[in-house]
């Protein structure tokens, strides 16, 4: 058997009995992203040099007989919307190109902490905005399943790697789906952990209110391997919540005993592809086998939440974006060529006499913010910039911040309903299984609209976890599980008992066997 | 059209975005698809619902007032396009 | 006022909270530090970092607000102030909209000296905020960058915002007088303009009564004042200058947008400055990084426990516990706490309130000034001082003999007595007094027949004989002497 072969778990396992090293397995994976990575795109930044000085160190250490971290050599993929000290965190923008964080991320820290090797930064939509990584300013994502479509988004490099073999932990972020639709289209396991859960610290934001860090990983197992060793209070995260995370990979094994599942009746609607449909049927009847009971429920303001959230979100990134201006870092336009058009227009209107036009022009700092933030965004940015700034302005916010504020509210009252009938929620992740690449670009609403299933998790702080149920014509399907906030422990074991049960998480794309 | 061209460059502004008149009309019509798809929450009663600006309620997260070690200044100039070794530079501020 | 108008003001004052560390971060807030020194991920608004709230700046905002008799709601938020400007690295300040930390408060303001009437200034609401950072402009003014230095960003600031109750420039000083004052007993600023621990911004109109009835002219915001004078010198410039442009143009309130003007203390006016943003047309939103605080009304109760006497209830403790005059008052406590403390020791430990007053008044303010130093490094403690005093109080010493010893003891240090002995000082028997003062008389006849006609002036010339005669003599008693003695003179 392959290291390729063997989850991060099993690989623990080897790890500690001495018949694999840490620089081993980080090798492998360097290989197989020098094999497959050209085609796939998953990376924005491969530390090659700085993973094997880590893993070489872990190994030394561990041949001392001193004592490891919980990841201990493991390589682990971070989304480069993480800072990173010294290392790349663009965040897959043009105006972050060059940034290197003077800091590291709560969750980056607490890797190292766990001695896990960092390979490298994977790609992303543009700040986390967009659900196909076609966004990023870099490169697009290609599906290591069929490489004409899209690995889905924001987190589509951290999905992509973990499917493409090149690693078997990954981090991602959700902030309306963008860990949970790309695992789904990967065909791999991703976890959005409730609000507060996993520290915010130094992950660069979209929505504020919205984001969480989470893992990616083949198993549900070594999902609760990666979340155990991120998960936990941190002073340095106002909204992170003080209790201490639960032990999900010691607990993953417990069966749930007469498990309640609730399938979200809003969630079978129209626009559902059949294939996914029937493929969430087939997991549900593979549930009552294990012995769940099922039930319908209704969650009745689910079909708002889309709408809910491109007003929320938009809102807080338009603030939280507006940092980005070129004056402290980031991308700033050409100065002298600004100042010298900016005289030029001044001379032009005052050769006209044009007061208004004068009146109008902007100074040569305004002038500066426009142009570097003209420059340096891609256009989905700008769309959610211009979005969130009218829903925050004058004579509008009423109707549209705070009115969505309300709104998720009932979305949230929603989920305190059903979490009092059920244990978890389950339906599709993603209205349709992966998209080609390019489909959707010319048409927001319509991507927008692939977060219809994904968004209220995060309007309404509860967990959410997306686990491979299927295929369609060689695409995965994801089923979606929810659970109430904090109760991640659950979702692990519901979701394990699934992988016991099913090889669907086990099936890997023709891509890698090349290899 | 729910959002006219002249609201968009408004917006542009406070957003302290500049359009080109391509991304201004696609910019308008991208906006006021996604407004008028926005529109529908105005179907909903929330005259009694308390806005929900946060996931999680909590309150009362503290510090305790001990000053701990800023960063040096070349780690924090180290990002900026321009600054001189002590400040970071922009085009002249004037009439303020 | 002779003026054919009512001039209203209204302030708004920022002053800098009393912590070691910033309101959302822990870098230092020391002042003087080389540019950018004191920034952190969160000052310099990289991405990723997250704010979160310091306990004392909360803490000092709620001294400050149960000070300013203002209520204080159980429930505050965070929100997000939206604009542009370089030295803002986030794109916005983090403060407090519609859920202020307290709200609807006033502050007394008097004066001694009888210009205005004692009255309530209004306080509508005291709000924590994020100071930003600073620009530093060319002076030479070319084209030349602006410099951007971050320190600032993040200090903590308490905005009070004042009803416009105020009526003249006069009245302005007053409240931003009293507001120092109240500030610097809680120990919740040490208010220093130059440092810009404390920032003064006015609002300020007219209302002119015309043939018409009343006609308001239309608020100007005045800002760049930078010191207690130049904020009176602004008000009673603008108000003239209002008044012209009111009867040039006829505009009213509601006729133009609110202006803002920057004052110029060097040529004496005000300029019209120009907007940084429509900050109207971008209103604040609840900032999703920071949580709500809440507040108990045990809590609220213990902070109130824990302010001490301040200004106001002070005054009224000196005039009524030791007599003192509406202005001693307004002096001593106007100088601080750690000098109403010393007067209070020196008071009590001498049993006579006017004595201490004088003597601090005249005496120990004095040398403070002259030395540039604190109550706190005064070399005669109350107890010692109070010493002093009694011994001038039953007449063991004048006062010019008493400020000699107090000389004596800021030099040499010691205690009276000890200063008494050094100086020679002894205390003359009453017989030898009478001895002495008859020679005197009888040697000097036109004494007393200056004194016999009630020309008490001319005691004056006896003391000054008998002092030279005798240094330790008492002048008072000699003179009592001398006139008893010549009143019963057989010539």
């Amino acid at each position: 058997m392959s290291l390729f072969d063997l989850t991060a778990c099993e690989q623990l396992a080897e790890l500690a009995s001495g018949r694999t090293t840490s620089v081993e397995l980080t090798q492998a994976c360097l290989a197989q992203i020098d094999a497959h990575d050209s085609q796939v795109g998953a990376f924005l930044h491969v530390d090659r040099a700085g993973a094997l000085a880590a893993a070489e160190r872990i190994d030394a250490r561990r041949q001392a007989g001193q004592a490891l971290g919980q990841l201990a050599g493991l390589p682990v993929a971070v989304k480069d919307v993480l800072c990173t000290q010294g290392m790349p965190t663009t965040c897959g923008s043009r105006m972050l190109e060059h940034f290197r964080p003077p800091y590291n991320a709560t969750v980056v820290d607490r890797l190292h902490t766990a001695d896990a090797v960092l390979i490298g930064k994977t790609n992303m939509d543009e700040f986390a905005m967009g659900g196909s990584t076609e966004n990023s300013a870099f490169q697009a994502t290609h599906n290591p399943w069929a490489l004409d479509h899209t690995a889905g988004g924001s987190s589509g490099g951290a999905a992509a790697c973990v499917a493409a073999g090149m690693v078997n932990l990954s981090i991602g972020s959700d902030t309306g789906g963008s860990i949970r639709q790309p695992a789904a289209h990967c065909g791999v396991t991703g976890l959005k952990p409730s609000y507060g859960r996993v520290s915010r610290y130094g992950l660069v934001a979209f929505a504020s209110s919205l984001d969480q860090v989470g893992p990616l990983a083949r198993t549900a197992e070594d999902v609760a391997l990666l979340l155990g060793a991120v998960a936990g209070h941190d002073p340095r995260d106002s909204t992170s919540a003080n209790r201490p995370a639960d032990e999900y990979l010691a607990q993953i094994a417990q069966p749930l005993t007469g498990l309640r599942l609730g399938v979200v009746r809003e969630h079978f609607a129209e626009g559902l592809d059949p294939a996914v449909q029937r493929s969430v049927r087939e997991a549900l009847t593979v549930y009552k086998s294990l012995g769940a009971q099922v039930s319908e429920i209704s969650l009745p303001h689910s079909k708002y939440a889309v709408a809910t959230y491109y007003v929320i979100a938009p809102s807080e990134a338009s603030s939280n974006l507006a940092r980005y201006d070129g004056v402290h870092y980031g991308y700033r336009t050409d100065e002298q060529a600004m100042l010298t058009e900016l005289e030029s227009q001044r001379a032009r209107l005052e050769a006209a006499g044009d007061e208004q036009g004068l009146a109008e022009l902007d100074s040569a700092l305004v002038r500066m913010y426009r142009r570097s933030r003209a420059e340096g965004f891609g256009p989905e940015v700008k769309r959610r910039i211009m979005l969130g700034t009218y829903a925050l302005s004058a004579g509008y916010y009423d109707a549209y911040y705070l009115k969505a504020l309300k709104v998720r509210r009932l979305i949230r009252q929603d989920y305190d309903a059903a979490f009092r009938d059920v244990d978890l929620l389950v339906g599709p992740v993603s209205p349709t299984p992966a998209f080609r690449l390019g489909e959707l670009t010319d048409d927001p609403l319509s991507m927008y609209l692939v977060d219809l299933y994904t968004a209220s998790a995060n309007l309404a702080g509860v967990a959410g976890l997306s686990l491979p149920c299927g295929q369609s014509n060689g695409l995965p399907i994801g089923l979606q599980l929810q659970a109430p906030p904090f109760a991640e422990a659950r979702l692990l074991r519901a979701a394990h008992m699934f992988q016991q049960a099913t090889d669907w998480h086990a099936q890997r794309p023709a891509l890698c066997s090349s290899s | 059209m729910s959002i006219s061209p002249e609201q968009v460059l408004k917006v542009s502004r406070l957003a302290r975005l500049e359009l080109s008149d391509d991304e201004l009309a696609t910019m308008t019509a991208q906006l006021s698809q996604v407004v008028d798809y926005v529109d529908q929450l105005s179907e909903l009663n929330t005259d009694d619902v308390v806005p929900m600006a946060h996931a999680l309620d909590l309150t009362n997260v503290f510090v305790v007032d001990q000053v701990a070690e800023s960063l040096e200044r070349s780690q924090a100039l180290a990002n900026a396009p321009h600054a001189d070794g002590e400040c970071y530079l922009v085009p002249a501020v004037m009439g303020d | 006022m002779s003026e054919p108008y009512t001039m209203v003001v209204g302030l708004e004052v920022h002053v800098q909270l009393a912590t070691a560390s910033k309101l959302f971060c822990r870098c230092s807030t020391r002042f003087g530090a080389e540019p950018n020194t004191q920034t952190c991920p969160l000052c310099i608004g990289l991405p990723g970092a997250l704010p979160v709230m310091n306990r004392e700046a909360y803490e000092l905002g709620l001294k400050a607000a149960l000070g300013l008799n203002l209520e204080i709601p159980r429930f505050t938020k965070w929100d997000r102030k939206s604009y542009y400007y370089p030295d803002l690295p986030k794109g916005y300040q983090i403060s407090q909209y519609d859920l202020p930390m307290s709200q609807n408060g006033y502050l007394e303001i008097r004066d001694p000296k009888g210009r205005f009437e004692t009255r309530r200034i209004g306080i509508n609401r005291a709000h924590l905020e994020e100071d930003a950072g600073k620009s530093l402009h060319d002076e030479a003014g070319a084209v030349a960058d602006s410099r951007i230095d971050l320190n600032r960003c993040g200090t903590p600031l308490l905005e009070i915002v004042s009803e416009p109750d105020i009526r003249s420039p006069f009245e302005a000083k007053a409240y931003l007088s009293e507001l120092k004052l109240l500030l610097t007993f809680l120990n919740v600023s040490d208010c220093n303009m130059q440092e810009g621990s404390l920032r003064v911004d006015a609002n300020v109109n007219l209302h002119i009564d015309g043939p018409d009835g009343q006609v308001a002219t239309p608020i100007v915001e005045v800002k760049n004042m930078n010191s207690f004078r130049a904020v009176e010198r602004a008000l009673t410039y603008e108000a003239a200058r209002q008044y012209d442009a009111w009867q040039e143009t006829g505009q009213a309130k509601g006729d133009v947008p609110k202006q803002t003007r920057g004052w110029d203390d060097t040529a004496g006016v005000t300029h019209g400055m120009r907007h940084k943003e429509e900050s109207s047309d971008y209103p604040y939103f609840p900032d999703p990084d920071l949580v709500p605080v809440t507040v108990t009304d045990e809590e609220i109760e213990q902070v109130r426990q824990s302010l001490g006497a301040l200004p106001a209830a002070l005054r009224d403790r000196l005039q009524t516990e030791f007599g003192l005059s509406d202005y001693d008052s307004d002096v001593i406590v106007g100088q601080g706490p750690a000098l109403v403390e010393y007067y209070l020791d020196l008071a009590q430990a001498t049993g006579d309130g006017k004595l201490a007053s004088n003597w601090v008044q005249q005496d120990v303010m004095r040398y403070l000034n002259d030395q540039a130093i604190a109550v706190a490094d005064y070399p005669v403690r109350p107890d010692q001082l109070a010493e002093l005093l009694t011994k001038v109080k039953v007449g063991e010493l004048d006062t010019s003999r008493g400020r000699q010893v107090l000389e004596h003891m800021l030099a040499a240090g010691g205690t009276a007595a000890e200063a008494v002995e050094h100086l020679g000082i002894k205390q003359v028997d009453a017989g030898e007094e009478v001895e002495l003062c008859r020679e005197l008389l009888a040697a000097n006849p036109q004494i007393v027949a200056d004194l016999q006609a009630g020309k008490l002036k001319a005691a004056g010339a006896l003391i000054g004989m008998a002092k030279k005669t005798n240094p330790n003599v008492n002048p008072g008693r000699v003179r009592e002497i001398a006139i008893e003695l010549a009143n019963q003179w057989d010539t």
